[in-house]
């Protein structure tokens, strides 16, 4: 179980590798459909003079007169300039639920049952919170 | 000499800083003000609050580091407090900016051995859970409750950090079963000081219960919980203050990616405006990372607690009716 050494465990250097990864890659796709979206090179399904009314609003009167999805209703809109940003934003929030998978077998070969179990418990939460089940409908 | 630079470079910035916040301020509180700037023409583009928030969220990132906190904590409060956008959007952008820097953060850490995985896996656990929850609350509650929440909270960090006194290498003379069972130890290499120090942790079950209300405050404000993460680990649990701070950090990268979800899933995150924050926030953390090495830390802190106070009285003000 013990851990003493100053070496870095070789899960956690997979665990930063495909952060790293992941990180970057989602924050550059973040910049270029950002460009797309307010260069105007792609529509957005909300005008962005509307945008600037509705987002002082609570989020139910942005979602009520933006007529925006909520949940993954979003990827039926993924050609829209403002929908299109969530790609790198939803790869973003979804990289631990990815760098978490490989923990399992790792922790599994160090017959370490223990975390190897809180690793799949935490990407059942991870995963409970991004399936769209739960949510109280905002104000 | 390189004092004086600093000085050179760092006042216009600090100036440009307080200028975006004054302008944001009377362009959201002052209807006359407001009016006059209609007619002047300067609230009308779209792009020029994106482009205040870029350049706000640079400086606060440049902050953020010196200061050794978080970028949520400083932005929930000041933006929610001085732009115009209602909260439910600003906790869900304020969770993408701290999820986007803890996430950049996390491999350099994990691989420099500052953020220990074992050490994060059960912390994180309840924590991200716990934010589910405090995220459902959020969004449940008035805005003005939350709001007078958040100031609350705010208060009570920048009096934490004026208070608190965390220990570099906490003694564990007598680590308990439930971290020993978990193998919650390790070995750290200090650069600085050229040693290597082995830690393990005491109080495990009582500082894995504190992360309950962590988990929860960070999902109902939309707040990174870098603050109350690290006094808990360094000195609840007896983890060295390096791989508290660097644990701490990695340990949003999962905690708020629970509570972001719930905040995206709900449609608080508008792109045209939390973008903006993210680059901002991230591209100030790089200069901020440079600065770190000359910056005076005592002036830097006094200056977090200063914003914090201002920020958290504003925030309460403004859930009261006052503000």
């Amino acid at each position: 179980m013990s851990t003493d050494t100053t070496q870095t465990p070789a899960e956690q250097v997979v665990y930063s590798n495909m952060l790293f990864y992941g990180c970057w890659g989602s924050l550059g796709l973040m910049a270029v459909t950002y460009l797309l979206y307010i260069s105007g090179l792609v529509t957005p399904h909300v005008p962005l003079d509307t945008v600037t009314q509705l987002w002082s609003q609570p989020v139910k009167v942005y979602l009520e007169k933006g007529n925006v999805p909520t949940g993954w209703g979003w990827l039926k809109l993924i050609g829209q300039g403002d929908f299109l940003n969530f790609t790198g934003v939803v790869l973003l929030s979804g990289m631990t639920i990815l760098c978490y998978l490989p923990l399992i077998g790792a922790y599994m070969k160090k017959k370490e049952p223990i975390f190897a179990t809180i690793a799949v418990l935490e990407i059942l939460v991870l995963a409970f919170a991004a399936s769209g089940i739960v949510g109280g409908g905002g104000h | 000499m390189k004092r004086q630079i600093l000085l050179k470079a760092g006042l216009p910035v600090l100036a440009a800083a307080l200028l975006i916040a004054v302008f944001a301020m009377a362009a959201q509180n002052d209807a006359a003000v407001t009016q006059a700037l209609d007619q002047a023409g300067v609230t009308g583009p779209w792009w020029m609050w994106p482009l205040i928030l870029l350049f706000f969220c640079f400086i606060l990132g440049i902050i953020a580091v010196l200061a050794g906190v978080g970028g949520g904590v400083l932005y929930v409060p000041l933006v929610s407090g001085f732009f115009p956008f209602h909260l439910d959007f600003v906790r869900g952008a304020g969770l993408m900016v701290a999820l986007a820097g803890a996430l950049a953060a996390g491999p350099g850490l994990l691989k420099r051995n500052l953020a220990s995985l074992r050490l994060a896996l059960p912390v994180a656990l309840i924590a991200s859970s716990c934010a589910i929850v405090g995220a459902l609350i959020g969004l449940a509650l008035p805005t003005n409750v939350v709001q007078i929440a958040l100031g609350a909270t705010i208060l009570f960090i920048a009096l934490l950090i004026l208070k608190s006194k965390n220990v570099a290498v906490p003694e564990v003379k007598n680590p308990d079963a439930l971290g020993i069972a978990l193998g919650m130890n390790g070995v750290y290499h200090d650069a600085s000081s050229g040693q290597d120090y082995a830690w393990k942790t005491h109080r495990t079950l009582p500082g894995l219960l504190m992360f309950i209300i962590i988990g929860v405050m960070a999902g109902m404000f939309g707040l990174g919980a870098g603050w109350a993460n690290v006094p808990v680990l360094n000195l609840m649990m007896g983890v060295p203050l390096k791989v508290a701070v660097g644990t701490s950090k990695f340990l949003l990268s999962i905690t708020d990616t629970s509570a972001a979800w719930i905040y995206l899933n709900q449609g608080c995150v508008i792109p045209l405006m939390a973008i903006p924050s993210i680059v901002g926030l991230m591209f100030g953390s790089f200069v901020g990372v440079r600065l770190l090495a000359k910056a005076k830390p005592k002036f830097i802190r006094y200056m977090v607690i200063g914003v914090l106070l201002f920020a958290g009285a504003k925030a309460l003000l403004k859930g009261l009716g006052i503000g």
